[in-house]
């Protein structure tokens, strides 16, 4: 790996930084808030690549296998609840979902 | 050299995208906003050696969930505009738990190192004589075999999920229903009529339809 370790390592905290800011700013779109999970995962995934190829360990690229196939199946399955909330209330507001709420 | 200057390059773009994926007005350019990143981030994984899931970022990322995204918001009818009221509000705490965020995670990185017999304790070295994707399949397929079908079954049960979810029974149409099928008998269906010679039978009177 000829970049630095700790290059990689700003760039993924400032990554993640700005999918738990993007998460905090998009309070009511669900899915901005969906796509800012997105950008944390990458995050992660960013961290371990870099561990894997500063320390030529390739259990760093098993794991983020898994995790890519995590996120994926959980974007899928979230983008399902949000198209059938949508067709039942006709809204994706955060703030309209108080079903549950006592 | 060239390798830091277009490091720093990529992952500025990288930056930048992934700030107007949060801070976009329209949920479109958010999600083409999330492509280009996505697509930046492949280029370090890349740069740091990982070929196979550089291009597994593009395909399944750019191909799959970028794309699913994007349906899923131009199929959808909300007034996106409404949804952004209140970001003001929002915009100082999430600075302010961003900022304590990355403070932290600086005060880790300052006072980190890598301890010297970290390098005596991997679980499986880069074989040095073959490619990258050799080495992860032969990774995959032998030592986390098990993880692997996990992974797979993760996918499965994801799928079907979806499906499920989003599946919609809209009562068109005639549909066939076994269990009225099989509890029909002769009786409710059939009536034996002797027909006297030279005269016929009289037409019985219409039995009613069970199904």
């Amino acid at each position: 790996m000829q970049v630095a370790l700790s290059n990689y390592l700003v760039v993924a905290g400032l990554l993640m930084v700005i999918g738990v800011f993007g998460i905090f700013m998009n309070r009511k779109n669900i899915i901005v808030i969906m796509m800012s999970i997105e950008l944390i995962l990458l995050a992660a995934n960013i961290n371990f690549i870099a561990f894997s190829g500063a320390l030529h360990d390739m259990v760093g690229q098993v794991f983020t296998m898994f995790v890519l196939t995590v996120a994926a199946a959980e974007s899928a399955i979230g983008l399902a609840i949000v198209v059938i909330y949508s067709r039942n209330r006709g809204s994706i507001e955060v703030e309209d979902v108080t079903l549950m709420k006592g | 050299m060239i390798a830091n200057i277009l490091f720093y390059i990529v992952s500025a773009i990288l930056l930048t995208s992934a700030v107007m994926v949060v801070s976009s007005r329209n949920p479109v350019h958010s999600v083409l906003f999330l492509i280009l990143a996505f697509i930046n981030a492949a280029v370090l994984f890349l740069m740091a050696g990982a070929e196979f899931l550089a291009m597994v970022l593009v395909i399944v990322y750019v191909g799959a969930v970028a794309v699913l995204f994007m349906f899923v918001v131009m199929m959808l009818d909300v007034d996106f505009v409404a949804l952004r009221e209140g970001v003001q509000r929002y915009a100082p705490i999430g600075a302010a738990v961003g900022l304590v965020l990355f403070a932290e995670l600086a005060f880790v990185a300052v006072s980190w190192t890598i301890s010297p017999s970290a390098t005596m304790l991997r679980l499986s070295p880069t074989p040095t004589d073959v490619t990258n994707t050799v080495a992860l399949g032969s990774l995959l397929y032998t030592k986390y075999i098990f993880l692997f079908q996990m992974a797979g079954a993760v996918l499965l049960v994801s799928m079907i999920g979806a499906i499920v979810l989003t599946l919609r029974d809209r009562n068109r149409g005639k549909r066939q229903d076994v269990n009225v099928q099989h509890a029909r008998m002769p009786v409710d269906t059939m009536r034996m009529v002797n027909a006297k010679l030279g005269q016929g039978a009289e037409i019985p009177a219409p039995i009613e339809e069970v199904l």
